[in-house]
């Protein structure tokens, strides 16, 4: 039997989590279909930073249009998503880093780009005192923050629900097609029908994608994350290095977080990853010089989530170049988590307004295809 | 004083030095195997011989003639070539055979061409109102104290719960001269008929005419009540009493130390880390390995034996050591098989150490409302997680293990859900109308056991494992 609604999202990770809302918000009846459960992957196992820092210039926007979400995240979902925002801080740790530092607020300034601040060695200091005393300042931009990954994806999928969405979990959307005007898609026993497809699938996405005749080129990764016992607490800010690959966050509980991306081996069919611990040693490394105190916490839980990552580091985002009513939401390359909320509003709005404010045109699918169909007016 | 592994590979690396992991290494070094035992206790035994090799208790009596059984498993491994560490705690095994272990603070990595998982059992959880008052602790805990120190209780004690094992360590401790108020059997009436039709396969068993004798050594010295259907523990900041109620009745007694057992459950982290299939027993009531009838897993060149294969009991532990053990050979050296005993009689005698298991499972099997608490019985004791947190979370949708994370991080203390992971399944199952299978468990990672910052930092890198690298 064929269900028709208004539109079928692909994927139950924050972004397709999200967009359901929105299309939920904007009175329209969509369907969410999530192979797993909702938040399985990448969305509900990352680092959960809410980072407008250091973040591609194309991207910047939607970043900025997201953080606007987040700060009001409890009126949007019911749930503060354990949102807290201590800023974050990309530490240098030598003058050269420095330097990089100053080029990088001054051509952000130059754009328009006010997010991202140069400080001094004492401000350093005054954020993060635990750091090392040779770090002579670096980037801080102060709105920014973590929240509970688990927690923010499932909110958003539950307030969809709530507002009229349809939820599949635990069956693929299989067959994929397009007739009589409108996209197809089995899931189990059933079909749905709807004149709009969302492709937020994440490590799944590129196959769809390619499947329907728009392959880019996109790998499946699995950044590793560990978590420690708890420890006094001794920071507020997340801290990301400059030079060296690492983030770090402490949470309420006291618990922290240690990533950065160092990749396990993820085996994707399987829905498994296999940790590389020789590399996340060198993140354990890095955090034992920098940050004494940690140095006889113990470290309680490693894992990995499996998510897409493009060539170009920018995520594919706004409507098909080949198919009408067909739309892509993937490959957010490891910062994805905080363009969620953001994404989410941006992707209803190009799907029930043919536009947005926010602009999104560097994202394109068709920055590897050249259109086919009528531009879609993204300003 | 701690060693590292002598080589970076070997031929089969046995983990857990107890009853299985004894036999099984000894029998892969006596085929001529690279053989590696690792254990995490400071000599061999295991949990059921523990300190066999250096317990400071001389009369044999007292800990009863099968602990001694111990004594020559370890001989028979001594006599071999088996590489043995002490000490030394596996934290992490995955699908491809590589191992990571700490031994004396310092990390070593290694890789084997197989495994035998012979990481013994856990007791179960027993989550009843005040068990995590000090005060309260399992009866495995007080036996390792008895075992390895010669330590029993002197305080007003009441053993609460059921099991062989309960009665085991209450003619221990009374053997040694410890304290026994009373014991309070929480074995359900209905077990008795239900485990009847698997009598005389347990009649005709070694367990039989030993249970019998320790149980009428007990009674004859300690008042046991028996029919017990509710059981709490009270106190300010510790243990002051233990109230229950039998046959109709409540009573409460005053009390310094309460021993709960209610039997022992596989000790499935490490086998689940690595990716080992597991199904839900409905009659043990936990998670088992998928294992064939040579202990060999779903995850290609690991094998499970011993307890963490299914409770079996210590003899089939044995038994299925040499099993895994045969199998590996027939594997990597099929010509030094013939020297070892042939797979049929190793079945045969994994057969006749089987016996009366049905029967002990079924009379032993804990009743519900010992597994599945309510209102504000604390579940997970590391994040303080009671029995209506969870089922307040499912009502808003948490629908598993997993996901129940991400409303009351159940399981993702230092614990890993050994303490709470089968009380979860069985909760939010009742409570969704499903069975355990279908609701799950948690998917565990390593580390298995904790290891310092400090230790993992100081791992030997490659340059390869510092590069390749993306900003998250």
């Amino acid at each position: 039997m064929t269900v028709n609604v208004d539109a079928i999202v692909i994927g139950g990770g924050i972004h397709g989590c999200s967009t359901t809302l929105h299309l939920c918000l904007a009175g329209l009846k969509p369907v969410l279909i999530e192979k797993d459960y909702a938040g399985r992957h990448a969305s509900g196992v990352n680092a959960g930073g809410v980072r407008q820092l250091a973040r591609h210039i194309p991207e910047i926007p939607l970043s900025i249009r997201s953080m606007g979400i987040w700060e009001r995240i409890s009126d949007l979902l019911d749930d503060d998503c354990s949102f807290e925002s201590y800023g974050q801080v990309l530490v240098a740790e030598n003058e050269e880093e420095l330097a990089v530092c100053r080029a990088r607020v001054a051509e952000l300034n130059a754009l328009g780009f006010t997010h991202e601040e140069l400080i001094d060695a004492t401000e350093l200091r005054r954020l993060v005192p635990a750091v090392a005393e040779t770090c002579p300042g670096g980037v801080v931009s102060r709105r920014d923050g973590a929240a509970n990954p688990a927690q923010t994806t499932t909110a958003f999928r539950r307030k969809a629900e709530q507002l009229g969405a349809t939820v599949r979990e635990g069956l693929a959307a299989g067959n994929i097609r397009y007739s009589d005007g409108l996209w197809h898609v089995d899931v189990g026993p059933e079909t749905f029908a709807a004149p709009v497809l969302v492709n937020a699938a994440g490590a799944w996405a590129g196959k769809i994608a390619a499947d329907l005749g728009e392959p880019v080129p996109v790998e499946t990764v699995a950044p590793m994350l560990m978590i420690t016992s708890r420890v006094p607490h001794f920071i507020d800010p997340v801290v990301i290095l400059r030079g060296r690959k690492l983030s770090f966050k402490q949470f309420k509980n006291g618990t922290v977080l240690i990533g950065g991306g160092h990749l396990a081996r993820p085996y994707q069919d399987r829905n498994e990853t296999v940790l590389n611990w020789k590399s996340l040693a060198t993140s354990a490394q890095t955090v034992f010089e920098l940050f004494p105190v940690m140095r006889s916490a113990t470290i309680v839980r490693a894992w990995a989530g499996i998510e897409a990552k493009m060539k170009d580091d920018i995520p594919v985002f706004g409507p098909s170049s080949r198919h009408k009513g067909l739309y892509h939401q993937f490959g957010f390359s490891l910062h994805g988590f905080q363009l969620g909320p953001g994404a989410g509003a941006v992707m209803a709005e190009l799907i029930v307004n043919g536009g947005s404010q926010t602009r999104i045109s560097d994202l394109g699918i068709d920055r590897f295809y050249p259109t086919t169909l009528s531009p879609l007016r993204t300003s | 004083m701690s060693v590292a592994p002598r080589r970076e590979d070997y031929d089969v690396v046995v983990i857990g030095a107890g009853p299985a992991g004894l036999a099984a290494a000894a029998t892969a070094a006596e085929a001529g195997l690279a053989t590696l035992l690792l254990d995490e206790n400071a000599g061999p035994g295991g949990q059921v011989f523990r300190a066999i090799a250096s317990t400071p208790v001389t009369d044999r009596k007292q800990l009863g003639e099968d602990y001694w059984v111990g004594a020559d498993l370890v001989q028979s491994l001594r006599a071999g070539s088996t590489e043995v560490i002490h000490r030394a705690t596996v934290w992490s095994l995955d699908r491809n055979l590589d191992i990571a272990v700490s031994i004396g603070g310092a990390s070593a990595f290694i890789k084997a061409r197989r495994v035998i998982l012979a990481t013994g059992a856990l007791e179960r959880p027993f989550p009843i109102p005040g068990w995590t008052l000090p005060g309260v602790m399992t009866a495995g805990a007080a036996q390792t104290m008895l075992k390895s120190s010669a330590l029993v209780p002197d305080g007003r004690t009441v053993i609460a719960g059921q099991g062989p094992l309960l009665w085991l360590l209450a003619a221990q401790i009374l053997r040694l001269g410890g304290r026994i108020d009373r014991i309070l059997d929480t074995t359900e009436r209905g077990n008795y008929f239900a485990a009847l039709p698997h009598a005389f396969a347990f009649l005709t068993s070694p367990y039989f005419a030993k249970g019998l004798s320790m149980m009428r050594e007990v009674k004859a010295k300690v008042q046991v009540v028996s029919g017990v259907t509710e059981l709490a523990a009270a106190g300010d900041g510790q243990l002051a009493s233990v109230s229950y109620v039998a046959g109709g009745k409540r009573e409460t007694i005053a009390a310094d130390l309460l021993l709960l057992h209610q039997g022992v459950v596989p000790n499935v982290n490490l086998a689940m880390s690595a990716g080992v299939e597991h199904r839900w027993d409905d009659l043990q009531l936990c998670w088992s390995p998928v294992l064939d009838a040579s202990g060999t897993s779903s995850v290609a060149g690991i094998a499970i034996a011993g307890d963490g294969a299914g409770i079996g009991g210590a003899n089939a532990a044995v038994v299925r050591g040499r099993i895994a053990a045969r199998a590996a050979v027939e594997a990597l050296a099929p010509a030094s098989a013939a020297k070892l005993a042939s797979m049929a009689a190793l079945r045969s005698d994994l057969a006749k150490a089987e016996r009366g298991r049905i029967f002990l499972d079924t009379l032993f099997r804990p009743a519900a409302q010992f597994r599945i608490p309510s209102g504000d019985t604390i579940v997970c004791r590391c994040e303080e997680v009671t029995a209506k947190d969870v089922l307040d979370s499912v009502a808003i949708g948490a629908t598993g293990p997993n996901q129940l994370k991400a409303y009351r991080r159940t399981g993702m203390g230092p614990c890993q859900g050994r303490l709470c992971g089968l009380t979860i399944t069985e909760l939010m199952a009742q409570a969704r109308g499903k069975t355990p299978q279908e609701i799950g468990y948690y998917r565990l990672r390593a580390p298995v056991k904790p290891i310092t910052l400090a230790e993992l930092a100081a791992v030997p890198k490659s340059e390869a494992d510092v590069k390749a690298v993306v900003r998250g």
